[in-house]
């Protein structure tokens, strides 16, 4: 791997720019691997390559049915925080926030991260009672969280509104320092080169069509679009697409996948500082390095793989972005589209083996897996390997569904992001 | 913004509507005789097909009344509706 450096910057400027290589090859399929990851997002080219960096695991393939990084992991709106409420959920999300926060070294790969604070607005005596029971909780479990005023909030970002003459006035905010936002396609395209220079094969434009069991019913080959490989291991990270792959090896899922929107405006100066996300009245906005504002609206109230959501659902956030800040009302908005969000009854992940010998499944992330990225790479890639749950994705089974151990983050999160 | 084939009222716009999941899934008749399995399978499991479901709507804003629809979950596109009770034509 040709390594980037500002030394390599500077040569590469004298030299026309022309010394730059791929950053990661393009094979044709093997006839059979160690392991296959099935699904080229963000988790999926993570997951390989923690097996291959930590596990040691060679010859080993990432099949991706289009580009990497066109699914989710490149049409979210990159909220990264781990303000989650319950024990199990915090200790998950912010397992991955620690590891963002050296992403860039560790992949040699500028992924952006930039840690400028969430604010989670309150609009009523609810919302300020729950966000403080948060800001609680995540400081036991030792997640920075804190309890602003709404003039603090107000401190912290100029922009926002917090008049009384609000229809739903800010009364005040949780803020997490640590939390941020990182390029989307960058982590995609950082982790592939990461898991290429370690020997993975990234096979794009190759799609699962079926999975194929021996007579103990164990894994023993994927179809594809280009052909049968055989493995042992099969890792499905296929986010929107989940139930369909399982579904070919029999298995039906506690996932439904609706469509979930975001905007961006046209890009201009910097003009918000952090993050901004309200519950109540459905908004979450940053702004990108680029300038532009990046609004994520919320899900369809149906199931449907269209990678495109209603109007109706989109104006309902810009009403709400509008009413916290007035000064946006005339930025026009350049783009709009959906990602189809794989949803679980209680909006917690699973990251886990399943009843099929060789079959693992990490999904479930919904509106909410970016933030994720790293630590579901990194735990999904030691549970395939060992075939053991790591502690921290332990609770996150299939089984709980069975067994009543729900991680309830639909009341807890309540919002899409 | 979906134009949804109320089986009652004719085609109207989705908000007048409330999706209420998949369709043909009824609460088992002995609740104390299924397995953990069972339970959890007949709570939780969904088929989510990408293609053709069969789900519910309740007309909210119309005339109240749930039915039956199936609608091609790649083109959000509606083939047919049709009353609780009768089958799909
Ligand atoms: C609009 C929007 C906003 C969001 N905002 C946030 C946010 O602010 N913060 C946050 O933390 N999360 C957010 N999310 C959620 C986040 O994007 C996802 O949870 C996360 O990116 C999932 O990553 P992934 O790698 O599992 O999935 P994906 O990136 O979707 O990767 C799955 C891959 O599997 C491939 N695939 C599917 N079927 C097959 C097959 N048969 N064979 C081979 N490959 C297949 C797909 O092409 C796809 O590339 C948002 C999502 C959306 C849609
Ligand atoms: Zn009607």
């Amino acid at each position: 791997m040709q390594r980037f450096s500002a030394l390599a910057l500077a040569r590469n400027a004298l030299s026309g720019q022309t010394g730059w290589q791929r950053q990661w090859r393009s094979p044709d399929p093997a006839k059979r691997y160690n392991a296959i990851i099935i699904g080229g997002g963000g988790h999926g080219l993570a997951t390989a390559f923690h097996l291959a960096r930590d596990h040691g695991m060679r010859n080993i393939a990432v099949l991706e049915k289009s580009w990497i990084g066109g699914g989710n992991t490149g049409r979210n709106t990159t909220i990264i925080r781990s303000n989650y409420l319950f024990n199990a959920s915090s200790s998950l999300y912010d397992h991955a926030v620690k590891l963002w926060e050296n992403l860039s070294q560790t992949l040699n790969y500028n992924v952006m991260f930039s840690q400028r604070g969430v604010l989670m607005l309150a609009h009523n005596v609810h919302d300020e009672q729950v966000f403080k029971r948060h800001v609680h909780a995540n400081r036991l479990n030792g997640v920075d969280n804190e309890w602003l005023t709404a003039a603090q909030a107000k401190a912290f970002c100029p922009p926002l509104r917090i008049d009384a003459g609000m229809r739903y006035p800010v009364l005040g905010a949780a803020l997490q320092r640590r939390a941020g936002v990182a390029r989307h396609d960058a982590v995609a395209w950082g982790y592939a080169r990461a898991a290429d220079a370690l020997g993975v094969d990234i096979v794009e434009n190759c799609a699962a069509t079926s999975i194929v069991r021996d007579r103990q019913g164990a894994v023993e080959a994927v179809e594809t679009t280009r052909g049968r490989i055989a493995t042992a291991k099969i890792g499905v990270v296929a986010a929107g697409n989940t139930s369909v792959i399982m579904g070919m090896a029999g298995l039906r899922m506690p996932l439904e996948s609706f469509p979930l929107q975001a905007l961006v405006s046209e890009p201009v100066k910097p003009v918000l500082p952090c993050i901004v996300m309200s519950n109540t009245i459905h908004a979450y906005i940053s702004q990108s390095d680029k300038g532009e504002l990046v609004i994520g609206a919320g899900t369809d109230a149906y199931i449907s793989y269209s990678q495109r959501g209603a109007l109706h659902v989109s104006t309902h956030t810009l009403e709400a972005i509008c009413e916290l800040f007035p000064q946006f009302r005339r930025m026009r908005m350049l783009r709009n589209w959906g990602g189809i969000v794989d949803v679980t009854p209680d909006r917690s992940p699973i990251i886990a083996k399943t009843s099929v010998p060789g079959l693992y499944v990490n999904c479930g992330w919904g509106t909410g897996g970016f933030k994720a990225t790293p630590g579901s790479g990194h735990l999904f890639a030691w549970t395939m390997a060992k075939d053991e749950p790591h502690p921290i994705n332990a609770p996150f089974t299939l089984e709980r569904f069975r067994d009543g151990f729900l991680i309830d983050e639909a009341a807890a999160a309540a919002v899409s992001h | 913004m979906l134009l949804i084939p109320c089986p009652y009222c004719g085609p109207r716009p989705e908000l007048e509507f409330t999706y209420a999941g998949e369709a043909n899934i009824s609460r088992p008749a002995e609740p104390e005789s299924l397995s953990d399995e069972q339970w959890a399978a007949y709570l939780y499991q969904r088929t989510n097909p990408r293609g053709m479901h069969a789900e519910r709507w309740r007309h909210v804003h119309g005339c109240g009344r749930y039915f039956n629809a199936s609608r091609d979950t790649l083109s959000d596109q509606f083939q047919f509706s049709w009353k609780p009770g009768e089958s799909p034509p």
